[in-house]
Formats: C-alpha cells, structure tokens, sequence
C-alpha cells in the first residue's frame, strides 16, 4: 500500500478537526475493509486518523426505548453485550455472524455502516430496526443515510458516532452466506415495530432495500404463511458469478421465512 | 518515521516503521518473531493470528501503529521460559493437528482465544465454528478440533494432564 501520514485523536473533535482540514484524509475504525482496500491501492488517502483511541465511540447503553451502541464498538462487543442481547437479540445474533471471530474482534458497527457494503449485514437491521445516524453535527433516518452502494449520507469530515436502534417487540435475521467470502448473498431482517412490520435486505441487491410487500403481508398477519403469497422480483438484483438474480428473489423469499421464524 | 511502543511476548519494544508497517511485517522482519506466518495477506487464512490485548486478530490487517501501548501474544509467547509448552501445543503434538505445519501458529492462537472466551465448554460444532477464520489446505481440522477438545479441558482445570490420543 502507499504510505500516508497516521493520526489517533482522542475526541471526536479532533477527528473531525484532522477530517475536515484534508479532504484526503481518511478515518479507520476496525479498518477490516479499509485495510484491504489499501492494499490493493484502490485508495490512497494522505494520512488515515484512528478513531480507536477515541473512548467516547465505544460501548452499548439505554436511552428511553432505544438502544445505543457507540460506532467504535466492535461486532464482538455486540454480539455479547448484555443490554443487546436481552433487549434486541437479533442483532446480537446478526453480529455473531459477521466475518469471521478476528474479523468480530477488530471490525466495528460504525465502520460496516459507514462503508455501507451492499451485502454487509448490519444495514438490513438498521433500515429494520428504522434506527437513527447520529453524527457529530446531526441525526439521519436510516433510509436517508444509505444512499446505494459503498454510499451513505456522510459529507466529508463528518463523522458517525453512534446509532440508536429503538427496541422492537420481536426481530429476525437469516441470510446465506456466500462459502468463501463470508458476506451474504442475501439477508433478510424483519422487524415487528410499534410503527408497523419493516423488513431490510441486504447481498441480494446494489444496496439495502426494504421489502414492502413483506411488510403489508406481515402486518397484516404476522405467520410464515402470509409471505407465501408474495413474490421477490429478480428486477434490479444483482446477477453475477455467484448467483443470479432469480437465485437471489428465491433466496429472499427463504431466507424471509427463516427470519421469521428466528423472530418467533 | 513513526514510533510503536508495544510489548510483545512480556517484552517491551520500540520500533520505527512506516505508518503502513502491518504489525505482521514489525513482528516478523523487524523483531524477527518469524512463528507468525503470512498466507494469504489478505484476511482470510488466519495464518498470521496473534493476539493483541488478549484477543485474536490478524496481524496482516493490523498496521503496526494501531498496536502502540498494546499486549501482543504471538506463538513464540506460548510456552513457558523453561520450555514446558502450552496446554494448546501440548495438544496439537498429542493430538497430530498438524500436517506441514503452515498453519498452526494461527490455528494455535485462534484456539486458545476460543477456549478463553468459553470457560462453559465447547462442543465439536462450536469448535469448527470458531475456526471459521483459520484455513489448514492440508485440511487436517479432524485432529485439530479433537486437540481443542482436549487442551479445553485442561485449560478450564477438568483435566490436570492432557487425555492421551486414542
């Protein structure tokens, strides 16, 4: 990789600060995607800032009827905090299926996020969950904060410092993993809201998308058998070595009825 | 250049590297640690696992300078300063969970990570599940997962030798 200069704020202040002076500049969290990105040159950011010394990202808490988790905290703190575990145990569940346990033990909530990888897993939940962006400077809707593939709503040197996922009364996740890359091929989060049933895909297309006839189906009837009469379309799904798009809508709609059922 | 003071194997170290020194490339050319492999250099194989702050990563998507204050543990670390190895190596020798070798250090470190974060015990399943982030193209994880078993129970005090291989 080239070289480049390195930065470890300890606030987010000053990340921010270092970001918004060099528009080259870059911020690395678990650095899982970023790191390899590097590597291939596909990037060459004059000098990267660290935000793993920056205490004030990590860590789960509650905060009325949400649950908070800190950008910097890891899939793995995820996977088995406590508060997550009890409160949204689909996505402590969804964290212990990201990568593989080094890729869990470094990479970070925040960072998958902000990278937004169509078949990263935790956009689904995030679009599920209908959680909110916080930043240093505002707060986004997570169907405005994905804006399609590797995309977010980010502007240059603004940071995500945390997101809140408010608790639902029942969550699922079930996705097919692609065998030697680990990401999903398509994943499928539902989510029983106090505002209505949300269901979040993600691998199956260019970017997270929420599947709304899903969603009519299961609001109106929350059983395995109101999703057999809805049909995933393959228009607009990804065709490519490891699937096509018609492999994809049938995998939807499976791994819909398996989400289902992790939501019991 | 910049400047990474990390203690390694209860060893204190500071080193110059470049910003983008992976800690891998500080480990093996620089400290000239060389049980940590490279593989793969690409996330995959898990050969180049060490542990940083008492947790498993890999040490090829690590730069050196994300590592500064930490604890790092590579395989040279395992055994005791008289030699009496590791209840883990222990295992892999009983055990034969090996085969060119390539990729034990990772699968060792990998390993004990897993054993350390379950002290409930783990059952076969979990065990391959654990490995999902380390690659042995001998493919040998049979006597792997039976070592892993068995270093388990001494590690958890079930055992205050290791069960000999049938």
């Amino acid at each position: 990789m080239y070289d480049f200069a390195y930065h470890k704020p300890t606030s987010v202040a000053d990340a921010v600060k270092i970001l918004s002076e060099d528009p080259d500049a870059k911020p690395i969290s678990g650095g899982m995607t970023l790191l390899p990105a590097l590597k291939h040159r596909l990037n060459r950011p004059t000098s990267l800032v660290d935000l793993g010394g920056i205490a004030e990202l990590k860590g789960v808490k509650r905060e009325g009827d949400a649950i908070v988790v800190g950008a910097m905290t890891t899939h793995y703190a995820v996977a088995t905090d406590p508060l997550l575990k009890q409160s949204i145990p689909a996505l402590a569940r969804m964290a212990s299926t990201v990568g593989d346990t080094q890729v869990r033990n470094r990479g970070t909530l925040g960072g998958s996020l902000a990278n937004n990888d169509p078949a990263a897993d935790y956009p689904a939940a995030a679009v599920a969950l209908g959680a909110t962006f916080i930043t240093n400077s505002r707060r986004i809707s997570a169907e405005d904060f994905f804006q399609g593939m590797f995309t977010t709503a980010l502007e240059p040197g603004e940071l995500l410092v945390a997101v809140s996922f408010p608790i639902p009364e029942k969550a699922g996740y079930a996705k097919l993993r692609n065998p030697a890359s680990r990401y999903s091929m398509a994943g499928v989060f539902i989510a029983k809201t106090a505002g209505g049933v949300r269901v979040g895909v993600n691998g199956a297309g260019p970017g997270v998308f929420r599947q709304t006839e899903m969603e009519t189906a299961l609001s109106a009837n929350w059983s395995a058998t109101a999703l057999d009469g809805v049909r995933q379309s393959p228009d607009s799904l990804n065709s490519d070595i490891h699937g096509s798009a018609e492999y994809r809508a049938n995998l939807v709609e499976v791994m819909a009825k398996r989400a289902l059922a992790d939501a019991g | 250049m910049p400047q990474v003071t990390v203690t390694v194997n209860g060893q204190a170290h500071t080193v110059e590297v470049e910003a983008r020194t992976l800690l891998v490339e500080m480990l093996r050319e620089q400290l000239r640690l060389t049980g940590t492999h490279v593989g793969c250099d690409t996330s995959q194989c898990g050969a180049c696992v060490v542990h940083v702050n008492g947790e498993s990563v890999k040490a090829c998507t690590l730069l050196a300078v994300q590592a500064e204050g930490a604890q790092v543990t590579t395989i040279e670390g395992l055994a005791a300063a008289d030699g009496t190895l590791h209840p883990m190596q222990e295992a892999f020798r009983e055990y034969h969970a090996l085969q060119c070798g390539f990729c034990t250090p990772g699968m060792v470190m990998s390993a004990i990570d897993l054993v350390q974060k379950n002290p409930q015990g783990l059952t076969e399943h979990e065990i391959r599940e654990g490995l999902d982030g380390n690659i042995c193209r001998c493919t040998g994880y049979h006597n792997i997962v039976k070592a892993i078993s068995a270093a388990a129970e001494v590690m958890h005090g079930q055992r205050a030798e290791l069960a000999p291989a049938g």
